[in-house]
């Protein structure tokens, strides 16, 4: 029966897939003459609920209908906990940044993640940890303690970043699908180029990058950390001998081609693992299918709306998962 | 002692239909669920999904057609049940290829079917390919099929 409980998901999502938006669609965005016109052309391919809703609200409905539809597909969503736990460690950082300056910040909060905000919130003005989950724990306490004895915000956020990847990496090996691994190390990989890179242009000690970065199996933690201690172009020539060679081009160009090339590299890794019929895997690539989306009309629409030209705005477009 | 001729004869028809029967349940079944995925999102393709999920069922029918022969046999279902521990023996064996790949070959070609079916939720028009992956599975079904029927319809003659 395990086998087979994922049979009627998978081929109502095969049947889905047909609405993710698509090049030949971007290119029909791209070509519309304003903002308005883009919010129309979303509204008739269906997105948002009645055509009069804002950008953010159009997309926050999307995610919405993404989620439902894994709630109507899945008697147990918390398979998917692996692309949630972002939200809650983000939701921690705002919750001990508003307990910090003790002022009511509206909107800080991510709806979606695997715990509500305000036991988060709770659990920092009340410094009572224990009614965070496990992994969450000690992050909160050293990120808290942190921020409210030194005031030193970066080194809190640097904290929770680095619990945010270890627990991403953790639950997605202990999940044992192969897309969520993947989903996974990439993210991780990631994470650490970007510090490494970010660290080296700031000139950051040994001490931090082994603070901020976290353990993966394609990239070598340690080799990584010493080429940042040196320059950047010693993680250029490292990355170079590694499967992430192709990295290389893009951190030269900028740190948005940079960004662009992480979101391609899970999307292109997933495209590969979304063929079977009876796992998870089709349906957690279409939750990623579907932030990619939504991601490429966020960059489009706020691009469209302050006039930037279409060249600039097809630079940052990701690439489709159809 | 005198019967266990009959009785092993009769056992290998229960084998056949039970376990090419439960081959196909297992594969309709699972079909079934992704045709109702596909359904549920695109109604105009119930047809093909449908023709998709009835493809395993044909193990269940390759079954009870063994079985009757095997029946109609052994004069169960009318005629001499009088048979010989050896021919009861070779019915029972005769009726194994019958059973066991169909049990196996239903299961399978449930699943090729599932998959299929996923290429007509992208692809309609590619319905004509995805009939093919399922229906390969078929072959294996067919030859054990001949295999039972030309074993069983042989052993009457024998003089044993």
């Amino acid at each position: 029966m395990a086998d087979d409980q994922f049979v009627y998901a998978v081929a109502r999502i095969r049947a889905k897939e047909l609405t993710l938006l698509d090049n030949a669609f971007f290119d029909q965005l791209m070509a519309a003459k304003s903002y308005k016109e883009c919010l129309q052309l979303l509204s008739d391919k269906g997105w948002g609920r009645n055509g009069e809703e804002s950008a953010e609200e159009l997309l926050s409905i999307e995610r919405e209908k993404t989620w439902d539809l894994m709630a109507e597909l899945v008697s147990d969503i918390s398979i998917f906990d692996t692309f949630l736990y972002g939200n809650d460690f983000h939701n921690l950082k705002a919750a001990i940044k508003q307990v910090y300056i003790g002022e009511e910040v509206p909107n800080i909060y991510i709806t979606h993640g695997t715990i509500n905000p305000e036991v988060i919130y709770n659990a920092v003005k009340q410094h009572d940890f224990s009614l965070l989950p496990e992994h969450m724990r000690n992050c909160a306490e050293e990120a808290y303690q942190v921020q409210l004895h030194t005031g030193d915000s970066q080194l809190c956020d640097v904290i929770i970043d680095k619990a945010t990847l270890d627990t991403i990496y953790s639950k997605a090996k202990e999940s044992g699908n192969d897309l969520l691994t993947k989903y996974a190390e990439l993210k991780v990989v990631a994470a650490d180029i970007m510090i490494a890179i970010r660290g080296a242009k700031t000139g950051k000690g040994k001490e931090f990058f082994m603070r901020a970065m976290a353990d993966c199996v394609s990239l070598d933690k340690n080799r990584l950390i010493d080429a940042a201690l040196t320059d950047e172009e010693a993680i250029y020539e490292y990355l170079s001998s590694t499967i992430y060679a192709d990295a290389v081009l893009s951190m030269r160009e900028s740190s948005t081609a940079f960004e662009k090339w992480c979101d391609n590299l899970i999307i292109r890794n997933i495209k590969t693992l979304k063929y079977d019929s009876f796992s998870m895997s089709p349906l957690a690539a279409f939750i990623l299918a579907r932030e990619n989306e939504i991601k490429s009309v966020r960059i489009l629409l706020s691009g469209k709306l302050n006039r930037l030209p279409d060249e600039f705005i097809g630079e940052r477009l990701r690439e489709m998962y159809v | 002692m005198d019967n266990l001729g009959i009785v092993l004869a009769a056992l290998g028809a229960a084998f056949a239909a039970l376990m090419a029967g439960m081959g196909s349940s297992n594969g309709v079944g699972t079909a079934g669920m992704a045709a109702a995925g596909v359904t549920t999102e695109d109604p105009s393709k119930f047809a093909k999904v449908l023709i998709l999920q009835a493809l395993p069922g044909t193990q269940g029918i390759y079954g009870l057609l063994i079985a009757f022969i095997t029946l109609s046999q052994i004069g169960i279902l009318g005629g001499d049940s009088n048979i010989s521990v050896a021919k009861g023996c070779l019915y029972l064996a005769a009726c194994l290829p019958m059973g066991l790949v169909g049990y196996f070959s239903g299961k399978h070609q449930g699943r090729a079917s599932v998959a299929s079916i996923g290429i007509v939720a992208k692809r309609p028009e590619q319905f004509g390919k995805a009939m093919v992956f399922p229906a390969m599975v078929e072959t294996y079904a067919i030859l054990a099929l001949l295999v039972s029927i030309l074993m069983i319809t042989s052993i009457g003659g024998l003089n044993i």
